[in-house]
């Protein structure tokens, strides 16, 4: 038999060798820092600090805005100097908190918890919720909103997502190497908020140490298996993930929690550890900046608020072919526009492509109908009818076509031929008719 | 800050960044690869009237795709090889002998192509749209329109530049008119008849005699996964069965399902005809039921029409209802709930 995964699915060429290597360093103390007020799904927080208030590390500038937000924190210590729309890597204009760091480190009163698996889960889960934690994995929601099911959801499995199916991406591969205990113990806090007996860690078997490290880290805990899943993408995202790890079939446009599971990044449980740990609150990730097109990828414990630019600066800055800056992976990643753009606590990486290889989006060709889209699609659609149907207007048909089940992993557009910017017109399509 | 001057260069656009190498052209010019031993036996049986032909066939399709994207102003799609492969599957649905000029009949093929490339695809919308297989259109247009001229079967001589063989009739013409005893009394007996068949040493289109080269372009395709097995199996098994069944009048169960399948245009229209993605549907489990019907229309045109062969209008027939097969046979989308449990609710 082989390993576990789903059905269908695609092998880009992964890449991740140019960064892989690298151990995780920390980025230089960034200058000014630009922390939006919206970095999760959800509510945007509201500001606490006025221009001109000092500020400690871990010092809270945005309480949540309602029951799906997170708060978000100050990552230095210095003086708001401004406060008001700023760019963010996907384009759009939030509200952010602009902070002037004055080189001093001084930290927040932080509550340090060494006993912190004796606590009641509840005190455990308002310390995530404080701490401002949202999933690392990209889609940054609050995870402390995933650890309050409602009572007729039962969770009994908590899965860590070490798969990293993205090409290029190695920052959570460079966790589970370096940072294996801090992973397990983030799990162990996970179970216990959820009051659950079975843990999972799902790694895709590209990285064979990380599964020996953190196996070994697992050993002797009660009920947590370490399981190296079949190298194919999309297996990290939630639905695949789960299929292949606890055999469950996450219904149609429902959530993990209908079948009893929770999904957590690998990052997000090192922070989740943190935070009950140390009452660290989240305001650096693991940021790997990888490509063609970079100098030197490198792994960079990057400050959230840190711009772009500088990240690239410190990997010894962009070759001279560079045509694309993605934040994210190659399949799912946003382009930018500006590098004059912060990390938020859901930039995974910055990939750097150059002109090599860069599909442009004005030289695709009619859909052909060979069906290589409905082979491949994780969620059993037919993005072939779907782009189709987009293209001539016809968006109440594509809905027909399941078009809200397309989570956009962007596989279709992948091996698409013609080289349809099929999510593209997916995306078009949703946006034209409600759910 | 050395990172931000190159900021006003940079491509914005939406995921996924990276791409397949798969492209259309690169599935056209493959597919070409993948019949060029077929096209060889072809030339060795029939001599230069078949490249001649083939070749003519190749360069009135582009011409004509040419000259219709001049005339609506559209940007040339050429590169795309789709036109090229139209054309050569076209020379390879012809009998060799149209290459003549007293009679005239070299005018045939450009008629065709232009009607395969122009009304059959562009007309329709261009490649993806056309709801019929463009080289099968221009050749059910050619038999139709010049019925003697395309029916008009060289001898195979395998002589290279024997220009003026003599005619023949086609395996699956004498089984029609004398019947089996006499098809394999033609060739000697049953094991030579079924070499000849293979080797595609026999009289026939250009690219259609040889089973075997075929076979070998069928199968190369499947292992680079730009066709799978489930058209061309449910196209040959459903053909063999109603051979088998159906095959010798008055009888049941004894008829020769290998001389029906390795005969008339089977071969080259199950891996290379059926099989074309716009034309056919896009689902497997729908695949099968196209292919099975094509075989089953194929062999009910052969034992009971007016015609010989069966291949093309067959798969004609079949390309009408490949979207109406998709509708039927739509995929199961993960975790979809099952209409029962929905009503539960």
């Amino acid at each position: 038999m082989g390993l576990a995964t789903f059905k269908g699915g695609i092998h880009p060429p992964d890449k991740k060798t140019l960064s892989a290597s690298s151990p995780i360093t920390e980025t230089k103390a960034p200058k000014i820092v630009v922390i939006p007020l919206s970095q999760h799904v959800g509510a945007p927080c509201k500001p606490v600090v006025t221009i001109g208030q000092e500020v400690k590390k871990g010092e809270i500038v945005g309480e949540p805005g309602g029951f799906v937000s997170s708060p978000v924190h100050s990552s230095v210590s210095g003086k708001v100097i401004a406060i008001g729309e700023f760019q963010n890597a996907m384009g759009r204009m939030v509200n952010s908190v602009v902070i002037e760091n004055n080189g001093k480190e001084e930290w927040a009163a932080l509550k340090d918890s060494p006993d912190y698996m004796s606590l009641p889960p509840e005190e455990l889960r308002e310390k995530i919720k404080a701490a401002g934690i949202v999933g690392l994995g990209g889609a940054a929601f609050p995870t402390a909103v995933k650890l309050t099911p409602p009572k007729e959801k039962p969770i009994d499995v908590v899965i860590i997502n070490g798969a990293e199916c993205e090409p290029y991406l190695t920052a959570d591969y460079r966790l589970m190497v370096e940072k294996p205990k801090e992973v397990i113990e983030g799990l162990k806090i996970l179970m216990k908020v959820l009051g659950v007996t079975k843990g999972y860690v799902g790694i895709e078997n590209n990285k064979p140490d990380a599964v020996a490290k953190m196996s070994e880290a697992a050993k002797g805990e009660a009920g947590i298996t370490v399981l190296a899943l079949e190298v194919k993408y999309p297996q990290g995202a939630e639905k695949m993930l789960i299929k292949a790890v606890a055999g469950r079939e996450v219904p149609a446009r429902g959530l993990p929690m209908d079948v009893g599971a929770v999904v957590q990044n690998v990052g997000t449980a090192l922070a989740i550890y943190e935070a009950a740990r140390y009452g660290k609150p989240l305001i650096e990730r693991v940021v790997t900046v990888t490509g063609e097109g970079i100098k030197e990828p490198k792994n960079l414990m990057t400050r959230v608020g840190t711009k772009i630019s500088e990240l690239i600066d410190e990997c010894g800055g962009l070759r001279d072919d560079v045509a694309k800056v993605v934040a994210g992976g190659p399949m799912m990643g946003f382009a930018m526009s500006s590098l004059d753009v912060p990390v938020t606590k859901g930039t995974s990486g910055v990939l750097v492509l150059p002109e090599e290889g860069v599909v442009h989006a004005e030289d695709y060709g009619p859909c052909i109908r060979c069906g290589r889209c409905i082979d491949i699609c994780a969620m059993g659609l037919m993005p072939s009818m779907l782009s189709i149907l987009s293209e001539k207007g016809m968006y109440e048909e594509a809905k027909a076509y399941n078009l809200f089940d397309c989570f956009e992993c962007g596989s279709c557009a992948f091996v698409c031929p013609s080289k349809r910017p099929i999510v593209q017109l997916v995306r078009l399509a949703k946006s034209m008719v409600k759910p | 800050m050395e990172a931000t001057k190159k900021e006003h260069q940079l491509i914005v656009s939406v995921s996924p960044h990276v791409k397949s190498e798969e492209t259309t052209s690169r599935i056209m010019w493959t597919v070409s690869l993948a019949l060029l031993p077929a096209l060889l036996f072809g030339v060795y049986f029939f001599g230069l009237k078949a490249l001649f032909i083939t070749a003519l066939c190749i360069v009135s399709s582009l011409a004509s795709e040419q000259l219709y994207m001049k005339i609506v102003g559209k940007k040339s799609p050429v590169g795309d090889g789709s036109a090229f492969l139209t054309g050569l599957l076209l020379g390879m649905n012809m009998p060799a002998s149209l290459w003549s000029f007293s009679p005239f009949t070299a005018h045939v093929p450009i008629v065709a192509s232009f009607v395969a490339v122009v009304i059959t695809k562009q007309l329709f919308g261009g490649l993806g749209f056309n709801v019929f297989n463009p080289a099968l259109i221009g050749r059910a247009f050619a038999l139709i329109s010049f019925p003697k001229a395309m029916t008009i079967w060289m001898e195979p001589t395998g002589s290279f530049l024997a220009m003026d063989a003599k005619t023949t009739a086609t395996p699956l013409g004498i089984l029609k008119e004398a019947g089996m005893t006499e098809l394999i009394k033609v060739f000697g007996d049953h094991t030579s008849l079924y070499q000849h068949l293979l080797i595609g040493n026999r009289a026939g289109s250009i690219g259609e005699t040889s089973a075997i080269a075929l076979l070998i372009g069928g199968l190369f395709l499947i292992y680079k996964r730009y066709i799978t097995w489930h058209i061309p199996v449910s196209f040959l098994g459903a053909a063999a069965l109603m051979a088998w069944v159906f095959g010798t009048k008055g009888s049941f169960f004894t008829g020769d399902p290998i001389v029906h399948i390795l005969s008339g245009g089977m071969m080259l229209g199950a891996f290379f005809m059926a099989t074309d993605y716009v034309t056919s549907p896009s689902m497997r489990k729908g695949q099968i039921l196209f292919g099975a019907g094509c075989g089953v229309l194929t062999m009910l045109i052969r034992l009971k029409g007016g015609f010989p062969e069966g291949v093309m209008f067959a798969i004609l027939i079949m390309n009408c209802f490949a979207p109406l097969i998709d509708r039927g046979f739509r995929s199961k989308v993960f975790g979809a709930v099952k209409p029962k449990a929905k009503e539960a609710k």
